[in-house]
């Protein structure tokens, strides 16, 4: 899967220190398809197509809104939601507002709810947990999954230079997307079905989650060189060949970031789930193979009826959020039974049991159980 | 005499200079917060003095801004010891024909700086005396600049005239003064009447001391307002009094200020009134070169980034528009091309947006065969980055060797980190530009740029500058 192949054309790059931004521009928007009206601070000017038109909206996940028919207090959407028209209230958590959210909220305006909460979700909406109750696992991990897990994830405010970069970010007509880099190595995608959402939601990029790579890369500021070859003056005879040489580079360009820069977004082994369908739109999560020494993105995605990408979010997964990832799923894969995972992985029990310690899956075990390898390990 | 390499250092460092000089006015650009802005500019100003104090004095003779004569004025009253006596007189002269050129606010502000400074030495006093001697209208001043003229005073160690003493020093002591300015002031103190008779910005305080309404204010107020006044009032008092200042009169780039500043629709309804006072300024700018320029084509920015910043709101675009219809009247008659690098045509409706495809642009332009390429940007080209200096090098190197094609790339803003205006690309000379108005003579100067015309040349330039400038009274 490309971007190419899903109506979304590569714009080129603006970079600023070492933050790249690449924009994702269509032709023409997915019809029928907008994000809540919610979202935006004039709801009525901008969103209603007129003509009666009727169209589905979505709510991002950890979208935090004060949903009208409820008490006043701000709740978050729980993973991305599709909604008719008209529905004016999504299943979501009641948040209580910190000092700091309710001076930047200024009326009704909607953000993306900070930090934790949105990582966390993610994973727990994705890892069940056992579902047959080997006499290994403890109580907890029966009763409750892998949630509450919580994982490390750093607020873009945090990622050096990435709230300067939005900023001076120059929009480009039609865009409805962008991809993230530091240090060019890809962050995150995001793409919108209109135009006008992705001006909506630009700003908000800034309170997303970035994995600690993608921190460390910041704070490093290693500034994002050139990538471009300039043009070969030799073959140059009239403005027109230069005009020529100016597509295909634009072209070349486009070409090698969807191949190299951006190569490793969709995996092909990637898991899809659907989670909701309406009137033609599909909402699904992915996960990664989680194979090690690759770049693992999680995320949402809606498809229309011809299986374009409407909308997308994805986080880059840190490579121990990938190690973890990685043994989770091969004990999913064996059941959740130790004896065939450590067969398996070409360990022995002991040995699992001690890298699933270290990864901080120590408490999901039974206590004796632990202290018996512990034990046999001496 | 043939170029030395310390000669061609000179030459760019002063060209260097002077673009920061006219751009720089150490607030906040898009790009770049104001500290970084003023601190890289701190610096400028420092290699400069020590480094070429000659042409860094000399530059107060060009088209710089205000921001940066004084901060040429305090630097070189601060460090005035490490010229020889010729040289101290002659940038003394500098000096004072500079201040007569500031404006007053300003003027006040660097005496303040140099008295915080410490710089009291009986040049700096014979400067702050002679510059006192030449206003036309002490008692006026006092009064709008009450502060700053009584800390000028005591700085210098002047003994005021007449009046002026008391007002300033003891104000109430005295029962009634003879100069009517002053004796409108001390009974603005106690009759609303009085207000009305003072300038607009001391009388704003007498009138939320005797709570007059806003409308009763204005309106009263109205024929005191200077020009600037009337023009930033006249949007916010719209519903309450329409003061309506005469468009005609104003200047350029202030005028595509203001014609930005206004909302589409009001822009939309007024649209042959201010497209004919922007012709009218442009072709008294233009005045005996109008229609000499030939075939002209223009790149001009209006992406995203032209939106400017809290202080310096739509700058570079008013700038790039100002610097549209001046080139329109330069240009022969109906050969000027304008292209703006979102592609709209309609110059009234112009407002900051999307990225900027200078590349696209320049090629664009190339086609329509002009005498003279003119480029208005702020030199940041991102759609895709780096195609405008590939474009222009390669048309430099390839298909126009001889320079048929003059082509000029002028900036409106400061680069904090490179210490110079953004180029773009080598074989094309760049210079900052901070009004429309300076256009044609900032293309003259920009041949120095081009590295065709040494620092001797440059010198010549400069002298001849400096000449004029003091000559004229």
């Amino acid at each position: 899967m490309t971007f190419r192949l899903d109506g979304l054309r590569t714009g080129t790059g603006q970079t600023w220190g070492s933050v790249r931004l690449v924009p994702l521009l269509r032709d023409e928007p997915v019809p029928h398809l907008r994000l809540h009206r919610k979202a935006y601070e004039e709801p009525f000017s901008v969103v209603d197509v007129g003509g009666g038109a009727v169209y589905t909206s979505f709510v991002p996940h950890a979208f935090v809104a004060s949903w009208t028919g409820r008490e006043e207090s701000p709740a978050a959407s729980y993973g991305t939601r599709l909604l008719e028209r008209d529905t004016s209230s999504v299943p979501g958590m009641p948040i209580r507002t910190t000092r700091r959210m309710a001076r930047k909220a200024g009326g009704d305006r909607l953000r993306f709810l900070p930090l934790h909460f949105a990582v966390e979700g993610y994973l727990a909406l994705h890892f069940g947990g056992p579902e047959i109750v080997w006499e290994e696992w403890s109580r907890r991990a029966v009763d409750r999954g892998l949630s509450p897990r919580s994982e490390q994830a750093y607020s873009g405010f945090r990622v050096g230079g990435l709230e300067e970069a939005l900023r001076i970010f120059e929009i480009h007509p039609g865009q409805c997307g962008v991809l993230v880099y530091l240090a060019d190595s890809l962050a995150g995608a995001f793409v919108t079905p209109h135009p006008d959402d992705y001006r909506a939601l630009h700003a908000t990029l800034v309170e997303d989650l970035y994995g600690e790579l993608i921190y460390t890369y910041g704070l490093l500021g290693a500034p994002a060189g050139n990538v471009t070859a300039p043009i070969d003056d030799a073959e140059i005879r009239s403005l027109r060949d230069l005009r020529a040489a100016a597509v295909r580079r634009a072209r070349e360009w486009a070409d090698f970031h969807d191949e190299v820069m951006a190569g490793q977004l969709f995996d092909p082994e990637a898991a899809y789930q659907t989670v909701q369908s309406l009137n033609g739109f599909e909402l699904s999560r992915f996960l990664p193979s989680f194979a090690l020494r690759r770049e693992n993105h999680i995320g949402e995605t809606i498809t229309d009826e011809r299986g374009r990408v409407a909308y997308l979010k994805t986080f880059r997964l840190s490579d121990a959020q990938v190690r973890r990832g990685h043994l989770l799923k091969r004990l999913a894969a064996h059941d959740w039974r130790l004896d065939a995972t450590a067969a398996a992985l070409g360990v022995t029990e002991a040995a699992l049991v001690h890298r699933l310690e270290h990864a901080g899956f120590g408490h999901l075990l039974r206590r004796d159980v632990r202290d018996g390898y512990r034990a046999a390990r001496r | 005499m043939s170029e030395t390499f310390a000669d061609l250092i000179a030459c760019e460092d002063a060209l260097m200079f002077v673009n920061a000089a006219i751009t720089s006015t150490g607030q906040r650009e898009f790009h770049h917060a104001s500290g970084a802005q003023r601190l890289s500019l701190e610096f400028l100003h420092e290699y400069m003095l020590v480094g070429h104090r000659e042409i860094y004095a000399s530059a107060l003779a060009l088209d710089i801004n205000d921001h940066n004569a004084a901060l040429i004025i305090r630097n070189l009253l601060v460090r005035a010891g490490a010229a020889g006596p010729g040289r101290r007189r002659h940038e003394g002269r500098l000096i004072a024909r500079r201040l007569e050129l500031l404006p007053q606010q300003r003027v006040h502000r660097l005496f303040r700086e140099l008295r915080d400074l410490r710089v009291n030495n009986r040049r700096t006093r014979a400067i702050i005396r002679d510059w006192f001697d030449g206003r036309r209208d002490p008692a006026f001043d006092a009064v709008k600049y009450r502060g700053g003229v009584k800390a000028a005073l005591r700085h210098a160690h002047l003994a005021p005239g007449g009046e002026l003493g008391a007002f300033l020093f003891a104000p109430h002591s005295v029962k009634r003064y003879e100069t009517p300015v002053l004796e409108k002031w001390r009974r603005a103190h106690y009759e609303e009447a009085a207000i009305y008779e003072l300038p607009f910005t001391v009388a704003q305080g007498f009138a939320a001391k005797h709570a007059v309404p806003r409308e009763r204010f204005l309106a009263g107020i109205e024929r005191r307002m200077t020009r600037l006044e009337r023009l930033r009032h006249q949007e916010s008092a719209r519903d309450a009094v329409a003061p309506r200042t005469d468009l005609s009169a104003m200047p350029l780039t202030r005028l595509a200020s203001y014609v930005l500043s206004l909302p589409l629709d009001d822009r939309a309804a007024r649209r042959a009134e201010l497209t004919g006072a922007l012709r009218a300024a442009a072709r008294r700018v233009a005045g005996a070169s109008a229609g000499r320029w030939g075939a002209v084509t223009a790149v001009l920015d209006d992406s995203h980034s032209t939106s400017g910043s809290g202080h310096k709101r739509r700058r570079p675009l008013a700038v790039a528009l100002a610097a549209s219809f001046l080139l329109d009247a330069l240009a022969a008659p109906g050969r000027y091309v304008p292209l703006w690098t979102s592609g709209r045509t309609d110059e009234t409706l112009l407002y900051p947006f999307g990225p900027t495809p200078l590349g696209e642009r320049i090629l664009d332009a190339l086609d329509t065969a002009p005498d003279r390429l003119i480029i208005v940007s702020d030199g940041w080209d991102n759609a895709p980055p780096g195609l405008a200096a590939d474009v222009l090098r390669i048309w430099r190197t390839r298909l126009d060797p001889d320079h048929r094609v003059a082509i000029t790339h002028l900036n409106p803003v400061y680069d904090a980190d490179g210490f110079d205006v953004r180029r773009l690309a080598p074989g094309v000379p760049t210079a900052g530009i901070r009004d429309a108005e300076d256009l044609p003579s900032l293309v003259e100067l920009a041949r120095f740029a081009e590295g065709r015309a040494g620092l001797a040349d440059l010198r010549a330039h400069l002298d001849e500058k400096t000449a004029r400038f003091l000559e004229t009274p």
